[in-house]
């Protein structure tokens, strides 16, 4: 799967940005389910949110706190790239946007403790 | 595969969607503090048509936004093409925006004075 | 055959009516061989029915691009030294081409895409007409120059995973010579260049993943002019009505 013609830091970019958007894709419509149950069933909802206290839960959710916030900045980098004056530091866009995603979800992580 | 409307309905979608998102990060690290439960969340949203707004085009581009990303990874990965592509991408368009419409309403306006 | 220092081990790609595979050579080493060198090596020294292409031998004509160990490189100018992994050479016909016959391939569908892309020029003026004026500054002149030196060897068109995923994409070659003459004020085809970029296989299923950059031998980088065709045809949605 990842050839050698493949093993440069920007393909490794594309295919987070590719692999975090399938994850996301996948994630929201149990999470729109999830929260219409707060008029249909508030009972079931309360049960399903103590769950998420779980440890193994919270990590979960850094996850996907992660693949929302580098999709988002990945997403930012290649707007920039297509939009604003070439720059020579993509990888260094790339690796900030990575960067700032594993901020972001790990401030998630430690508020959620 | 991808043209220049669906492109261009793909990266609008993604500007709207790009202070959204930080919103939404915001509001889940503030409101995940000390855990979650419904009478905080229908606290914070219900009535409210800043929230309604907020969430509702929030699900509006990402129902299309989503549709656009995931048919051109049917194509490109899977060999997906003609009518069965197009169905695929409509359908996923139309089940995110039928559940995200449904979930938005739920949070914000159904059941109002509960 | 001793002495494994003084000999590479090179395993050449062979195809004949669709039925290929890899043959094992083992090539004297020399000092700055290049990947050319061995093919050549082999076809004069083991095997004359190696069929493979070739033409200028110093980077200029494009005609020598194949795969070696993996990656596209033109192979008149690529070193032994530089891309053997463990005295190991894979060396395999240019990626997304169609192979004609061991490691050459047909280069046809390379260049209609060219044509589709629009990347002819459209002359705005006659032979009799005084010679246009361009000034070397000018902005436009400046995002010309630098796409121009492209040697149409393929090597982006191999390294790109979208051509490989989707047969209609213009590929990076074709594109960054369509942007070159969009940025040729001479040219008076602008509007229906901007529409045959603009189709299925149009500018915008490129997902910058840059190895046609990572690639170009003459460090060119076709992610610049696709992204420079994504914003003039972007522009273009919006000045419809004007």
């Amino acid at each position: 799967m990842i050839r050698p013609h493949r093993s440069h830091s920007l393909w490794y970019a594309f295919l987070l940005h590719r692999l975090s958007g399938i994850g996301l894709a996948l994630f929201l419509p149990i999470h729109f389910y999830m929260l219409a149950l707060a008029l249909t069933d508030p009972a079931q909802l309360d049960g399903f949110l103590a769950f998420t206290d779980l440890l193994i839960v919270k990590c979960a959710e850094f996850g996907l706190v992660f693949l929302l916030a580098v999709h988002m900045f990945g997403g930012l980098r290649l707007m920039a790239l297509e939009f604003l004056p070439w720059s020579p530091r993509q990888k260094t866009y790339a690796a900030t946007a990575v960067a700032l995603a594993f901020f972001i979800s790990t401030s998630f992580f430690l508020q959620a403790m | 595969m991808l043209t220049l409307r669906l492109y261009m309905a793909q990266r609008l979608t993604a500007l709207i969607m790009a202070p959204l998102t930080i919103g939404h990060l915001a509001v889940m690290i503030y409101a995940v503090q000390g855990g979650l439960s419904v009478a905080e969340i229908l606290a914070r949203t219900q009535g409210s048509l800043a929230w309604f707004l907020f969430y509702g085009s929030f699900v509006l581009a990402v129902s299309v936004h989503a549709a656009i990303g995931i048919r051109v990874i049917l194509y490109e990965w899977l060999g997906v093409k003609g009518v069965m592509l197009a169905g695929l991408s409509w359908s996923l368009c139309a089940l995110l925006l039928g559940l995200g419409g449904r979930a938005v309403w739920a949070v914000t306006f159904a059941g109002a004075g509960a | 055959m001793s002495g494994s220092e003084q000999f590479l081990d090179v395993s050449i790609w062979r195809e004949q009516d669709g039925d290929g595979h890899f043959q094992q050579f083992a090539v004297p080493r020399r000092d700055n061989q290049t990947i050319l060198d061995v093919v050549a090596w082999v076809q004069q020294q083991r095997d004359p029915t190696l069929s493979y292409r070739f033409a200028c031998r110093v980077g200029m004509c494009g005609s020598c691009a194949m795969m070696v160990n993996g990656a596209p490189r033109w192979t008149c100018r690529t070193h032994v030294q530089k891309v053997a992994e463990d005295n190991h050479l894979q060396i395999a016909p240019l990626r997304n081409l169609p192979v004609i016959k061991d490691l050459a391939v047909d280069m046809d569908p390379f260049f209609d895409k060219w044509v589709a892309a629009d990347a002819v020029f459209e002359p705005s003026q006659t032979r009799h007409d005084p010679m246009a004026p361009i000034d070397p500054q000018d902005p436009m002149r400046v995002a010309a120059s630098e796409a121009i030196e492209c040697i149409n060897c393929a090597v982006c068109y191999a390294a790109c995973d979208v051509v490989a995923a989707n047969p209609d994409y213009l590929g990076p070659a074709a594109l960054n010579r369509s942007w070159s003459l969009l940025n040729d004020s001479r040219d008076a085809g602008q509007a229906e260049r901007l529409k045959a970029v603009s189709g299925e296989g149009g500018c915008h299923n490129c997902h910058a993943q840059q190895s046609c950059a990572r690639y170009c031998p003459n460090e060119l980088n076709p992610t610049v002019s696709i992204s420079g065709l994504k914003r003039a045809t972007a522009k273009s949605v919006f000045s419809w009505g004007k």
